[in-house]
């Protein structure tokens, strides 16, 4: 497998001249490339241990940034910005506004476990992702990605019922998304699926929306769940210095 | 008696859903079989991935009050469930509070508040659907009961990526001869391959379907999905074997979106390897909920002249 390096040089830090001539001799375009040096002022020191504070980020010092994650991460594999190796090194350096340049597809992590499967410190780099995730929205610096709203989702109805009923956790998601029920290919794949059923099934299938799964004796787990929730935010919180 | 001959069933919301057929089809299997089930009661979801993001000790909790149903009112030894994500978070509850003191204590104070005795780990064996069956019965028992054969169909095993990953969950997986590799997985293939069917060469057996953003970022998922079904057609794979749900409809909803969305048609069909097996133990296609599937398996097992 490929070894992915990140290239610290960026596109817009390379300077050259289109028309340039210096003692006579003429070094225009590429003859005056020069890079522009990076710096960075702005250490956050307390981002390692804010993220080590939420749950999935509790073991990121131990990384000692072999690059197995990054190697074998599925995501990086279609977008070689999403990088592990890299946030975790940040991260732990404390360059937030290095970070910060990557903010909108840390949530992209689609929690494969390849790179808890190849991380030889057991960094559960899988977890620092969701809990890297987590921080930037707690923090503010990007809004809740659909993933988490589509988490909320699914857990509010686990938490209320017990289980929960697909049918009615994609018409929620579409709608807090403000995305249309009717996709075409939604629909097509409704269609393939109809044209061999039965009317009765079909028949049964709506049923589901209306008689909806729920544990029963459920009523004590739920209200205990909710409890412990709660706490829980409020300790993250309070472990982001927020309030 | 053999240990899987009876054991806990746990379906998961998912085989209450869009995974209707891989129940029946499971339940169809092991009644050929001699193989019993007993249904959990009262069960709850297990959590998936969405509670683990919003919390990783509620999914804990969740998985828990299953297992100590089972384990403590029903007094089963083992429960089987044959979604991925349901085995999955049910073995990982068990190694979280194997290990984890924060994880049992927040658990016992659930449990306690929730009126139920909380489940102790080391109670109950956790296995999947493959394992009952390849256990439960072995190979050449399946092999004295087949009715049919497989013979001419070219299968692709996809096991997607809980059923192996992370490997510390799965402490009798890469244990040698007779158990599962969780690098190339193999006990789906063995099970068909006695039922006739020709495995192909697959190389993304545990390749990620993108699932769990199937519907938050549909365009990873589609070219995720897309990546395997081309890949199985590479192999040469008129079907890919599935055994959880939600591989399942992610492969099959996205091969539709692919077609639609980007205009990449595959040809590649989807059944669960229940009803591949059950196809083999004689069992009707219909009610092994072939035609529930999205992708038209039935035409093709007819064509192939074995349903
Ligand atoms: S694989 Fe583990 S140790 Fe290596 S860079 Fe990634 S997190 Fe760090
Ligand atoms: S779990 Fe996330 S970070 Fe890890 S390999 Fe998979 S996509 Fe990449
Ligand atoms: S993994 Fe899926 S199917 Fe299984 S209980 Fe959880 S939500 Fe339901
Ligand atoms: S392959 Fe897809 S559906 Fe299956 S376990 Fe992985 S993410 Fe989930």
């Amino acid at each position: 497998m490929a070894i992915h390096e990140k290239s610290l040089i960026r596109p817009e830090n390379l300077k050259t001249h289109d028309n340039l001539v210096l003692d006579g001799v003429n070094v225009s375009v590429h003859w005056s490339t020069f890079i522009q040096s990076r710096v960075v002022t702005d250490y956050n020191e307390a981002m390692e241990e804010e993220i080590a504070a939420l749950p999935g980020g509790e073991h990121i010092n131990r990384c000692w940034q072999c690059g197995s994650c990054t190697n074998s991460c599925t995501v990086n594999a279609l977008n070689p910005d999403f990088n592990p190796r890299y946030w975790i090194y940040l991260i732990r350096t404390g360059m937030e506004s290095e970070l910060l340049r990557d903010k909108d597809i840390i949530w992209q992590c689609i929690s494969c476990n390849k790179c808890t499967y190849a991380c030889p410190r057991d960094v559960f780099p899988e977890g620092v992702m969701k809990a890297t995730a987590h921080w930037l929205e707690l923090k503010g610096h990007t809004p809740k990605s659909k993933s988490t709203l589509f988490d909320e989702e699914f857990t509010a109805q686990v938490v209320a019922t017990g289980k929960i009923e697909e049918g009615r956790i994609i018409r929620n998601f579409f709608a807090r998304t403000a995305q249309p029920l009717l996709q075409d290919w939604l629909v097509e794949m409704v269609k393939r699926v109809a044209r061999r059923l039965p009317f009765k099934q079909g028949l049964m299938m709506g049923w589901g929306a209306v008689f909806r799964p729920r544990t029963r004796k459920w009523a004590k787990a739920s209200a205990a769940i909710n409890e412990y929730v709660h706490e829980q935010e409020a300790r993250n919180r309070k472990a982001l210095n927020l309030e | 008696m053999n240990k899987y001959q009876k054991v806990a069933y746990y379906p998961g919301c998912a085989l209450e859903g869009t995974g209707h057929a891989y129940n029946s089809s499971t339940k169809a299997v092991g009644k050929a079989l001699g193989l019993e089930l007993d249904e959990v009661k009262d069960w709850n979801c297990c959590g998936a991935m969405e509670v683990k993001n919003v919390d990783p000790k509620v999914q804990t909790y969740l998985s828990s009050r299953v297992m100590a149903i089972a384990a403590h009112e029903m007094k089963a030894k083992v429960v089987m469930a044959p979604c991925n994500g349901c085995y999955h978070n049910l073995k990982k509850a068990e190694y979280d509070l194997a290990n984890d003191e924060a994880s049992r204590q927040t658990v016992d104070r659930i449990s306690k508040k929730a009126g139920h005795e909380t489940y102790q780990a080391g109670s109950l064996e956790t296995i999947h659907a493959l394992d009952w069956i390849k256990d439960g019965i072995g190979e050449e028992e399946l092999k004295r009961r087949l009715k049919s054969s497989l013979k001419g169909l070219k299968v692709a095993n996809y096991y997607g990526c809980m059923y192996t990953r992370p490997r510390h969950i799965f402490p009798e997986k890469d244990q040698g001869p007779g158990s599962e590799s969780t690098s190339q997985p193999h006990f789906m293939d063995d099970l068909l391959a006695v039922a006739g069917a020709e495995n192909v060469d697959f190389p993304l057996k545990t390749a990620c379907c993108g699932g769990a953003h199937t519907l938050s970022d549909s365009d990873t998922s589609t070219q995720l999905v897309l990546n395997i079904l081309q890949a199985a057609e590479v192999a040469g794979a008129d079907v890919i074997a599935t055994e959880c749900p939600t591989c399942h409809s992610g492969l099959e909803m996205h091969q539709v979106r692919a077609e639609k969305v980007l205009g990449t048609k595959t040809k590649v069909r989807m059944l669960y390897f229940t009803q591949l097996l059950g196809v083999a133990l004689g069992v009707s296609p219909r009610k092994l909920g072939v035609h529930e599937n999205v992708s038209d398996g039935l035409a093709l097992l007819k064509e192939k002249g074995i349903a």
